[in-house]
């Protein structure tokens, strides 16, 4: 019983999902009022999760749970951003008439799936944590039933995301089989010999983990999803599902088939690779702002899967870094996408950036600097990111995967340019509106000084990401 | 006298395996059909698992069985609901008719 203590974020979640659900059902007209509870129950969430991260590694329920420093920290980064994303997506989910009970209630529930995914040290605990994250996302990106995009967006989902939960599954029980075990320090020990099944087994779960973080050639989901889905939802899914996801990947190259580093490096050299690239060149031809930002965090899931090639602390750490940094200039870009409102409806092509500068200085500067960290222009923040994962990948020897990773930069910087272009120098276009909720200010201010103020102290984020060690 | 060994089960599970993988890439009539090759996807993971727990006299295997089970209901369950709704925004569910998003 005296272990529970550990697992009170997780419990104090699942109750307040409940409870929601019960005021959601007795009284009525309570949208806005379980959205803001929501949002404070996140605040506890992180509270709770903060005061637990001073401990040690902890094993919970016959070694299926694990919380460490790993788990704790990634932990923050998730309920930390679902905090900001349920601040900038209150006004727009008013506005296209998406208030109701249960998406609060959903983004809750999904993020306690993917609590239970960074925490689980076993693979029923993992596939669990899995199914219940992503039975809440099918919902989420069809969560505006009546219009046809959002809708086929959700159906895509479903159908990619299933046949991927059916591939990772296939692979779960081919390790099951052959290492004896569900247990991932349990598999580790089992697995020291080479044998097919094993090595078959970790394919599919890599293939699988690899659809859910978008990476090609498995990321065919992800520009249609992000395009379709509410814009809210949109910033949802290009940030919580990727942490969870990353530091899944983690967990498994580096506990269950740390041994077998020799077989899964080259799988994940090439899906990097092939997310560089793919990511920086299809981004070119995009008018849709939404869909561009899909192929740009297809490229940046690339670059954080570099630094996990390296089999070292060095490069899981630099990952880790990464990933913080790219959820911050995430939030700041899609800010900016949410101020794009003119009488009710919102904008999100390219063509209605152009001349944004005349009349909006202050969002298009800010638009300015998070294009250019997300290019890794320096002295920003998404320079740094890129360099900590250049830096840790060449300490490797690995220089063709360095080279292909800064010639995708290069091809990158093209389009985050020719937004700036279009920003500054194409003619202007009516005004937007200028009356923005405060929550969606506050986010955009903190997470652009974030980015630009990076370079003055850049050890704060790697002093703590340093003390997260795997091997 | 043939007697039924592990390699038995993993070649059946597998078959089923594939015919489930094939029937999402292949089909182009029907939404449902793509329902029906996940859920044979999940049963030929089921097949897996209670073989591998027979034969190496393990209980887990059988457990996460039951778990993938009431997850496979769920996630039909949601998967029918998405299919309505799409259904009543574009009045069809024919595979090749869905490509109204694009880039």
């Amino acid at each position: 019983m005296e272990n529970f203590q550990y697992i009170l974020p997780e419990i104090f979640i699942s109750v307040s999902i409940m409870l929601f659900l019960l005021i959601g059902v007795f009284k009525k007209n309570s949208a806005s009022l379980i959205y803001n509870i929501s949002n404070i129950s996140l605040v506890i969430l992180l509270s709770l999760i903060i005061n637990l991260s001073s401990l040690d590694s902890i094993y919970l329920f016959n070694n299926s749970y694990l919380i460490d420093n790993l788990s704790n920290y990634m932990k923050i980064m998730l309920v930390g951003s679902g905090i900001f994303v349920m601040l900038t997506g209150s006004k727009y989910i008013q506005v296209i008439n998406l208030n109701k009970i249960e998406y609060p209630i959903l983004i809750l529930s999904s993020i306690l799936g993917m609590m239970i995914m960074i925490s689980s040290n076993d693979l029923i605990v993992f596939y669990m944590g899995l199914e219940l994250q992503s039975l809440a996302l099918y919902v989420l990106a069809s969560f505006n039933r009546d219009n046809l995009l959002s809708t086929e967006s959700g159906l895509k989902y479903f159908v990619l995301s299933a046949l991927s939960s059916g591939l990772l599954l296939y692979g779960c029980s081919l390790t099951y089989g052959f290492s004896e075990s569900t247990n991932f320090d349990q598999i580790l020990i089992n697995s020291t010999e080479f044998n097919y099944g094993t090595t078959f087994g970790i394919v599919f779960i890599l293939v699988g983990l690899a659809f859910k973080i978008s990476a090609v050639p498995f990321h065919m989901w992800a520009p249609d999803v992000y395009q379709g889905s509410p814009t809210s939802v949109t910033l949802f899914f290009a940030i919580l599902p990727k942490i969870a996801a990353l530091s899944v990947f983690i967990k498994f190259l580096y506990t269950p088939f740390a041994n077998m580093n020799d077989q899964w490096q080259t799988i994940i050299v090439f899906i990097s690779i092939a997310s560089m690239i793919f990511g920086a060149v299809a981004a070119i031809g995009q008018k849709n702002l939404k869909r561009l930002i899909a192929y740009s965090s297809i490229s940046h899931m690339g670059y954080a899967l570099a630094g996990l090639s390296t089999v070292s602390n060095q490069g899981i750490q630099s990952s880790i870094t990464y990933i913080s940094i790219y959820l911050v200039m995430n939030l700041a870009f899609f800010s900016c996408l949410f101020m794009l409102k003119r009488n009710d409806k919102y904008y999100e092509d390219i063509e209605d950036l152009s001349g944004l500068s005349k009349k909006h200085p202050v969002l298009s500067f800010s638009l300015l600097i998070v294009l250019f960290s997300l290019a890794g222009i320096p002295p920003l923040a998404g320079f740094f990111a890129k360099f900590y994962v250049f830096l840790s990948v060449i300490e490797q020897s690995m220089y063709f995967l360095a080279i292909v990773g800064l010639l995708a930069t290069v091809v990158a910087a093209f389009y985050y340019l020719r937004i700036i272009k279009i920003i500054y120098f194409d003619p202007e276009k009516e005004e937007y509106e200028t009356s923005h909720n405060l929550g969606l200010k506050i986010t955009l201010a903190i997470s652009t000084i974030f980015i630009l103020a990076y370079f003055m102290y850049p050890s704060g984020i790697t002093e703590i990401v340093s003390k997260i060690t795997m091997i | 006298m043939l007697s039924i060994g592990l390699g038995h089960y993993l070649t059946l599970a597998a078959i089923i395996f594939t015919i489930g993988v094939v029937g999402i890439f292949l089909n182009r009539k029907n939404v449902i059909v793509i329902l029906m090759s996940i859920e044979l996807i999940l049963l030929a993971v089921n097949i897996n698992l209670v073989a591998f727990s027979i034969f190496i006299n393990d209980l887990s295997g059988q457990i996460f069985t039951l778990f993938i089970l009431t997850v496979a209901a769920a996630e039909a369950a949601i998967g029918l609901a998405i299919i309505v709704v799409y259904f009543r925004n574009s009045d069809t569910i024919r595979v090749e008719e869905i490509k109204n998003l694009k880039g």
